[in-house]
């Protein structure tokens, strides 16, 4: 048995309840109310605690790049069990591309120097799927993507990984870097007394520079040319079923040849 | 003005080349004078002929990769060609498992931003632009590659046509992949195919997908007869593919498949804007629900509302009548 220092990237999000809007200026999705834990980082977050509980020993650091200091999102996942987080906050940051996010949790994800790197297969917001294996890339880390099995035996990995057919067995040796499915594991709901521990628990709160990066390596290297609503498709009949909706399903399927 | 040459990730099972492939090559013809293709897999002979007969010239391959995750391996094969002179103007990758760790390796290798969720490309001289739907698809986005080339693109599947252009097969180039370090030590064990019947979900004419609404997972098999009576393919919600009803191959939405059948029937979904994301490309959309207010009514060209629980046994016993 080792211990096992996992760290997991946490996005905060917007309610994604909420309608998503453009910053009209500067094409940017506007991230200014209230942010909260994305739900699909929830899985990461769970999973790491159990993989340091099996370990018997270690613990779970959470790293989140966000503006306004926003810690709300955090301090659900800590509330869950991880016992300390890393926020990188800077105003430079705003509407930071993939890349651009990757070079910073990855600058962020060094000075924890883990074991294990987890993060969801894609956030609810941004959904581009890149970032996880980015990281990877930019600290050296053997990968495993789209996991929905994870388990640590004589410190190696031991992970499902999602394919168009099934699902291939991947062994993968400690570093790396994991991104796991909704549904790996049941999320933990946060107990009272884990509330009430996290809002003591550390967040380091780091900019742009307190991490060594260079501005210029951070420019957004794409511009956002044009916004236009899309065109809407139009609602048919709706009728409220009195027993024979049914029928009206045969007779739609009829009508489309497909019967 | 076109571009000269663009590369395109091929992805194949079994052999057969996949659907999204072509459709990028078939893009990609429009876009660039000549257009080439890269593939991790040791059957790049089998494949090359219809590579040839959508387009592509020449064919990149690493050959089989002896248990290494193609997202390493395949990016630092491509960046040792693009630092060593032979570059394209645009990478394309379809949304997939491996296109997503393979752009996403090599837009840090190359230091260049990669684009997602695409689901067209334009090019206006220099410029290319591509379009991304945000939003559940309310809004559209275009978006400019402001850095030199090559850029990189991920596709969603169905973003276009493939066609033929009656080429000869593709020239079959072996390309070398580096030492990889640490970045290569995760290896395939083992592949597990699950059996699926009926047509690919994908692919079917015909959609029946179940979601929350059905209450519990027992009640998934009236999706399952429903879809097998119609000769479709049965698909579900990502929140009862979490709560482990379904394998995730039946998942439909921003995380798992785009259908754009003939038909789409959804049964007890509510309509979140990750489903929607994912079938409202669907040429007709019936929708069964018993809360009016779902937004799956909003896309639904026929919208039931109505009980799950009624309305399906009843157009099960009539459909078990007319197809026997």
């Amino acid at each position: 048995m080792r211990a096992m220092h996992v760290v997991v990237c946490v996005k905060q999000i917007p309610d994604p309840a909420t309608p998503g809007e453009l910053d009209p200026t500067t094409k940017t999705l506007k991230r200014e109310g209230k942010l909260i834990l994305d739900e699909s980082d929830a899985y990461g977050v769970e999973m790491a605690l159990q993989l340091v509980d099996a370990a018997g020993g270690g613990e779970v650091t959470l790293v989140s790049m966000a503006p306004n200091s926003e810690v709300s999102g955090l301090r659900t996942a800590l509330a869950m069990g991880a016992a300390k987080a890393i926020l990188v906050s800077d105003d430079s940051l705003a509407g930071a591309d993939a890349l651009t996010t990757a070079k910073v949790l990855a600058a962020a994800i060094k000075r924890a120097e883990p074991d294990l790197v987890m993060a969801a297969t894609e956030s609810t917001d941004g959904y581009t799927g890149t970032v996880p294996e980015q990281i990877a890339e930019l600290l050296g880390l053997p990968s495993v993507t789209f996991a929905s099995h994870v388990e640590v035996r004589d410190g190696t990995l031991s992970v499902r990984r999602q394919t168009e057919a099934g699902y291939d067995e991947v062994e993968c040796p400690l570093p790396a870097l994991v991104s796991v499915t909704a549904g790996v594991v049941e999320p933990r709901y946060p107990s009272f007394k884990g509330i009430m521990a996290a809002k003591s628990k550390p967040v380091e709160e780091l900019t742009v520079a307190d991490l060594g990066l260079d501005a210029g390596q951070l420019d957004p290297r794409q511009e956002i040319v044009e916004v236009a609503p899309a065109e809407e498709r139009k609602a048919g009949e709706i009728i409220h079923d009195e027993g024979d909706a049914h029928l009206k399903v045969v007779e739609y399927l009829e009508k489309l040849k497909v019967l | 003005m076109s571009l000269s040459t663009i590369w395109v990730h091929a992805e194949a099972q079994e052999g057969k080349v996949l659907t999204v492939t072509l459709e990028l090559v078939s893009k990609a013809r429009e876009l660039a004078g000549n257009v080439e293709a890269f593939y991790a897999g040791d059957d790049a002979d089998a494949i090359a002929g219809t590579l040839g007969a959508h387009g592509v010239t020449k064919l990149y391959t690493t050959g089989g990769l002896d248990g290494k995750l193609p997202g390493p391996a395949l990016a630092a094969a491509l960046a040792a060609q693009i630092e060593g002179g032979n570059a394209p103007d645009m990478i394309m990758f379809g949304t997939t498992y491996d296109g997503r760790d393979v752009a996403g390796r090599l837009s840090v290798k190359l230091d260049r931003p990669v684009l997602t969720n695409c689901t067209d490309i334009g090019v206006d001289g220099d410029t290319v632009t591509v379009t991304e739907p945000i939003f559940g698809g309310t809004t559209i986005v275009d978006t400019a590659f402001r850095c030199d080339p090559p850029h990189i693109g991920l596709f969603r599947p169905k973003s276009f046509e493939p066609s033929e252009s009656g080429g000869g097969a593709a020239e079959v180039v072996p390309i070398e992949v580096p030492d990889l370090g640490a970045t290569g030590a995760a290896k395939l064990v083992n592949r597990h195919i699950e059996e699926r019947q009926g047509p690919k979900l994908d692919e079917a004419d015909i959609v029946v997908a179940g979601g929350r609404g059905l209450g519990e997972s027992g009640k998934f098999e009236m999706i399952e007869e429903l879809a097998k009576l119609l000769k479709a393919a049965p698909g579900a919600s990502r929140a009862i593919v979490d709560a482990g009803w379904v394998p995730y191959a039946y998942q439909v939405g921003q995380t798992g498949k785009v259908v754009k059948p003939t038909v789409y029937i959804a049964a007890g979904i509510s309509g979140a804007t990750q489903h929607l994301v994912g079938m409202k490309g669907s040429k007709n959309i019936i929708a069964i629900n018993k809360d009016e207010e779902a937004p799956i009514f909003g896309v639904a060209d026929l919208g039931i509302v109505g009980d799950v629980h009624k309305v399906l046994p009843a157009l099960l016993e009539e459909l078990r009548k007319r197809v026997g």
